[in-house]
């Protein structure tokens, strides 16, 4: 196990170095030079311009700017927003609360939908169950989620008038107008997970009814209940579980769209907001901390499906 | 039937047609196909289709449920939302197929590479694209096209690297498996050099999961073109895009709910095509994977 964790660990960090050289890259595709846009009305002012370039080392040679940025972002230090006037880490962590509290509500919703329709779907293996949790599933991954949520804002908000269509309240200021304004967010963001968590489990359900175990079980007289939670389940549920780790990565690009239509101040707004107001350094603090949580979570998923799984413990 | 013609027809029935047979019995493929191509048609036809120019504003049809004169409604400049439906047709399935062709056209021969060659060139490889995957799908797109700036080549562009990565592993996996059977030992047994057991041998053999991967990275490019539009960052005003037709109709959801849903139901239907499509493709090419 520990060898399996070092092995593992150490992946990460190649993985993570060229993350970083792709952030950085990015930089370099942008139109124009960095120090016009930031010096605005000033731009005429060669000596403005070179104060602006000394101090974001772009007066320095491309290899040189790479690792003095490392050298910063190790240290925590995302750079200076060019709009907020504010460092740039300070700003993600105001904004974070917001989306985890969504992608955990999103999340609880998707399992809640994902895993029983998997069950029901497998267990009723090609019978009109089935047929419906399929294609209810394949409508959910064809749907985009902000579409979705501009439907919902339709129905729920404008036609029967019993929430919000917009906003946000934190959890600790209200918790039940926090709800309310989280709840469809959270529900669109969620069915597009819960149609791939719902074909995850379906598909490890089908091959765990197939194993000999349930075949004895079943003959030992249990009653066909048991042999589907007992048995079965357990045994489907390692690889739905690290799967659906996974997921989580995909609700942060979600939440880009989902928050823009809802109009809540997170993580997914910030972006958005940050690419139009050409504040390069947010765009690329954002993508730099998703792509850290998102090797994190690959990691963690991973160490799980050892951890659960007995039979891989000692591989 | 002599014993010989029996075993000639059988012959003949190569596993490719097989497929073939295969896909052209499977019902939700077929219904797939049919969208696709019903889609295809109205996006290359769509000046014979569209009743009206998408761009000509009316001062006198401004927001006007839909009718008999206007199928879909008019927008808030008054322009035919069925007009502009069928028009963007051809932004939303030009950036599917067009970014998806970037994407393999610098996956594939990447992946290949690494699949061929392992070593060292296929850790550089794998880490690169372990780092672009690490990237989610959607914000690596959205951060690339703030960067290239807001157009619908861009987003294109856009869109085709966030995608590459999925056909660099795809490729990679793929190649590794085809490299150590027997025919493509035989052909390098009797002297072909790398590149050509690589082309003629390895990349045939490779087509169907690239295919099949193809179809359902269209699906997902469209939602990622709609969605770049929708930001403002795909295909610009006045020309019409689904993403950009929603963008407008979420300020008038309460006076204009008609033009939110019309554009809405065609990605959903357009993606649900090239799904259905690339499950059946997958079921056809791959019995197993059922």
């Amino acid at each position: 196990m520990t060898g399996f964790l070092i092995r593992r660990v150490g992946q990460v960090v190649p993985t993570l170095l060229f993350v970083s050289l792709l952030i950085f890259g990015l930089q370099q595709l942008m139109p124009g030079d960095p120090a016009l846009i930031l010096a605005g009305e000033e731009r005429g002012d060669p000596l403005v311009l070179a104060q602006i370039r000394a101090e974001l080392n772009l007066d320095r040679p491309l290899h040189e700017q790479y690792v003095l940025w490392l050298f910063n972002v190790l240290q925590g230090d995302l750079g200076f927003s060019w709009r907020i006037r504010e460092p740039v880490a300070k700003v993600i962590l105001e904004k974070l609360p917001v989306t985890v509290q969504l992608g955990l509500m999103a999340f609880a919703i998707a399992c809640l939908i994902g895993i029983p329709a998997g069950i029901v779907s497998a267990v009723r293996k090609d019978r009109p169950a089935d047929w419906i949790a399929n294609g209810v599933a394949l409508a959910g991954i064809s749907t985009p989620n902000f579409w979705l949520g501009i439907m919902m804002i339709l129905l729920f908000s404008v036609n029967l008038g019993w929430l919000p269509p917009s906003g946000y309240v934190p959890l600790t200021v209200d918790w039940r107008q926090s709800l309310a304004t989280t709840i469809m967010p959270a529900f669109v963001l969620g069915t597009g997970i819960a149609a791939v968590l719902m074909r995850h489990t379906r598909s490890a359900m089908v091959q765990a009814m197939s194993q000999d175990y349930v075949r004895t079980a079943r003959a030992k007289g249990l009653a066909e209940r048991v042999v589907v939670a007992k048995h079965a389940l357990r045994n489907a549920l390692v690889p739905v579980v690290t799967l659906g780790a996974l997921e989580l990565g995909t609700l942060l690009s979600g939440a880009v769209l989902t928050e823009q239509v809802f109009t809540i101040p997170g993580f997914g707004k910030l972006i958005v907001d940050a690419v139009f107001n050409r504040d390069y350094p947010v765009v690329q603090g954002v993508v730099l901390v998703v792509a850290v949580i998102y090797v994190g979570l690959n990691l963690a998923a991973d160490v799980l499906y050892v951890l659960i799984n007995p039979r891989l413990r000692h591989a | 039937m002599s014993a010989i013609a029996v075993a000639a027809s059988e012959r003949i029935d190569s596993p490719t047609r097989r497929s073939l047979r295969r896909l052209i019995r499977h019902r939700t493929a077929m219904v797939g196909l049919a969208i696709v191509v019903a889609f295809l048609a109205i996006a290359v036809f769509a000046p014979l289709v569209a009743p009206y120019d998408p761009t000509r504003t009316s001062w006198t049809a401004i927001r006007r449920a839909p009718s008999a004169l206007h199928w879909f409604g008019t927008d808030e400049n008054g322009r035919d939302v069925l007009s502009r439906v069928i028009w963007g047709a051809r932004a939303s399935l030009l950036a599917g197929v067009v970014s998806v062709a970037i994407a393999m056209a610098a996956g594939v021969p990447v992946g290949m590479l690494a699949g061929f060659r392992g070593g060292w060139i296929d850790a550089l490889i794998s880490r690169f694209t372990d780092a672009m995957l690490a990237c989610p799908f959607l914000i690596l797109a959205i951060a690339l096209a703030a960067f290239l700036g807001p157009a619908l080549e861009n987003a294109m562009i856009a869109i085709g690297i966030s995608a590459t990565p999925i056909f660099i592993r795809l490729a990679r996996g793929a190649t590794m498996a085809a490299k150590v059977e027997d025919y493509v030992e035989a052909a390098r047994a009797i002297g072909n050099p790398r590149w050509r057991v690589a082309v003629r041998h390895i990349l045939p053999n490779i087509v169907p999961p690239l295919l099949v991967q193809a179809t359902l990275t269209i699906a997902t490019a469209i939602i990622a073109e709609a969605s770049l539009s929708f930001l403002g960052l795909g295909q610009q005003p006045p020309a019409p895009s689904w993403g950009s037709m929603l963008n407008t109709a979420q300020r008038f959801m309460e006076q204009a709910p008609w033009m939110a849903i019309f554009p809405g139901l065609s990605i959903v239907l357009v993606v649900l095509g090239f799904n259905l499509l690339g499950d059946g493709l997958r079921d056809a090419f791959d019995p197993r994977s059922r």
